[in-house]
């Protein structure tokens, strides 16, 4: 029997790195991570490769330091109060992480409902400020568990403006449209296509092509050849696993 | 005023606008009061939280205006989810940044903002009472133009008032308080303490007046009005009571045997209880 080593780089710390990634070149903005893996992706970033991101402690202050996951920053070096926050999504100078509860080829986004509007089925969170935040600055996302009840051909409800939805919409909603990336538990992925429909970017280690199609629900863009995630450096690993994360909570985000 | 003489001035249909954000300081003595009236078939603006969840058990909402419902800690608010799973309400969906330009066109009389939210999204679909202005200058760009959110009343809870109406927070987010006050044609505040007006800055920043006397029509002190939301930094928000509130709402029983026990009789009676289920858990 094998054991696994302790040192072995885990899925969740792929995803880390992955979510991590996408604020690489977001310069001086504010990083609006939902979830527990691209909070620690965004740490990482600041403490790492973008250091000139801004951080919130999740309410209405902007942190200067950067805390382990559940503790308090002891340094404060701004106030962004939730109406600021809106206003700041305006000027574009934020990128945010959203979660997902189902999204399209197109990267249209559902975080309201699954099911009839009038009388959902599920109801969920609300379109919160999706709409806002896909007509206005970079907004990624991340799905903890990759399935096809996420990866749906249509969503629901349009929360998150897509590419086609948007196009549909006219320059208005054009003009500052981004979806840059969707990172989930299987791999990246990005509309780096033609159309700007999914294409598979990379996968993490570990998982195949075919895993991802058969966790998919709509005709995804795969390249000849797919890298795999970047492995996180030694420096990066030390920094999540002993300073952003000592406790492990990516673990019960994304189970090894 | 005590908060059974607000629960009075309300009528049935009235459109209440509810401050603070998802599980935090809301106004939720006064919410109480208006569970023990009569008052039903309301329109209710808010960024949903147990208030929300409450009056929707209670059958008194008619439409809700709102962009989500949350208690923060737990993500999904359980008598929100189950009551628009049996469309118990009509449902106006907005973007936050929508809700937030209703609000403040109301306050400042317009009929209404333009936003760059909601164009390509479903909210115009499920909203088709919204409509689209366009920029009348060069760029000549398309917005939604967001209808004034106005109010007839407005419940908000702040830490400080004098008893005029001028009321401060202390934490660190007015939210939409203010904003929710202005909207209205009444607005009343409840708060932790009422002081004198000269003790309202003896530890606090002029910046922290959120709330001026024009626009609030009564001040109700209410020790734990937020209760079992947060109330930074008097209190915070009350998890073990929220998890029981949420466990509760799930199950029909259950929830008959907390409102029977928290919410059948007064706010000093609410107190005592949840003072009790706080000795009992040690």
């Amino acid at each position: 029997m094998s054991s696994r080593s302790t040192n072995e780089t885990t899925r969740a710390e792929y995803c880390v790195v992955a979510c991590a990634e996408a604020w690489r070149h977001a310069g001086e903005v504010l990083a609006t991570p939902t979830g527990t893996v691209p909070t620690i992706g965004a740490r990482l970033a600041k403490l790492t490769f973008a250091p000139d991101l801004l951080l919130t402690d999740g309410e209405a202050l902007l942190i200067g330091d950067v805390p382990a996951l559940g503790a308090r920053a002891r340094v404060v070096e701004g106030w962004l109060p939730y109406r600021q926050h809106l206003a700041l999504a305006a000027t574009g100078r934020r990128h945010v992480m959203m979660g997902a509860s189902q999204i399209d080829r197109h990267g249209n986004q559902n975080i309201s409902c699954i099911g009839d509007w009038a009388r959902p089925t599920r109801q969920l969170l609300g379109v919160r400020g999706a709409p806002l935040n896909t007509l206005n600055n970079p907004t990624s996302y991340w799905v903890p568990k990759h399935s096809p009840r996420v990866f749906v051909e249509q969503v629901d409800m349009v929360c998150g403006v897509g590419y086609d939805r948007a196009a549909a919409a006219g320059p208005s909603a054009t003009r500052f449209h981004h979806v840059p990336e969707v990172v989930s538990n299987l791999g990246v992925f990005d509309f780096a296509t033609p159309d700007h429909s999914m294409r598979l970017r990379s996968l993490h280690p570990g998982v195949t092509v075919e895993q991802v199609l058969e966790a998919t629900g709509f005709a995804l863009t795969v390249p000849d050849d797919v890298p795999y995630t970047r492995a996180p450096t030694t420096g990066e690993l030390r920094l999540i696993r002993e300073v952003i994360d000592p406790e492990r909570a990516r673990d019960r985000e994304v189970p090894a | 005023m005590t908060a059974e003489e607000v629960a009075g001035r309300l009528r049935n249909g009235m459109t209440i606008g509810i401050g603070g954000w998802g599980s935090r300081r809301k106004p939720m003595a006064l919410v109480r009061a208006l569970l023990r009236s009569d008052v039903t078939g309301l329109t209710v603006v808010s960024c949903g939280g147990p208030d929300v969840g409450l009056l929707a058990a209670a059958g008194r909402i008619r439409t809700l205006v709102a962009p989500f419902a949350t208690l923060d800690s737990i993500p999904l608010e359980p008598h929100f989810t189950a009551a628009r799973q049996r469309a118990a309400f009509d449902l106006v969906e907005l973007d936050e940044a929508m809700f937030m330009w209703g609000l403040t066109a109301a306050a400042q009389r317009l009929p209404f903002l333009p936003v760059r939210a909601g164009l390509g999204s479903d909210v115009p679909r499920v909203g088709p009472h919204l409509r689209t202005v366009v920029s009348p200058y060069a760029d000549g760009e398309e917005f939604v133009a967001v209808p004034a959110l106005r109010l007839d009343a407005a419940l908000v809870h702040l830490n400080r008032a004098d008893a005029q109406g001028n009321a401060q927070y202390l934490g660190p987010d007015p939210y939409f308080d203010d904003l929710f006050c202005q909207a209205a044609d009444t607005a009343y505040v409840s708060c932790e303490k009422i002081v004198d007006t000269a003790d309202l800055l003896k530890d606090a920043a002029p910046q922290s007046l959120l709330i001026k006397r024009p626009f609030v029509t009564g001040v109700v002190q209410a020790r734990h009005g937020a209760h079992f939301t947060s109330c930074a930094p008097d209190h915070d928000r009350d998890e073990p009571f929220q998890r029981a509130y949420a466990r509760a709402a799930r199950d029909p029983e259950a929830w008959q045997a907390f409102t029977d026990r928290y919410l059948s009789a007064d706010e000093e009676a609410y107190q005592a209880e949840v003072a009790a289920f706080h000795e009992e858990r040690t």
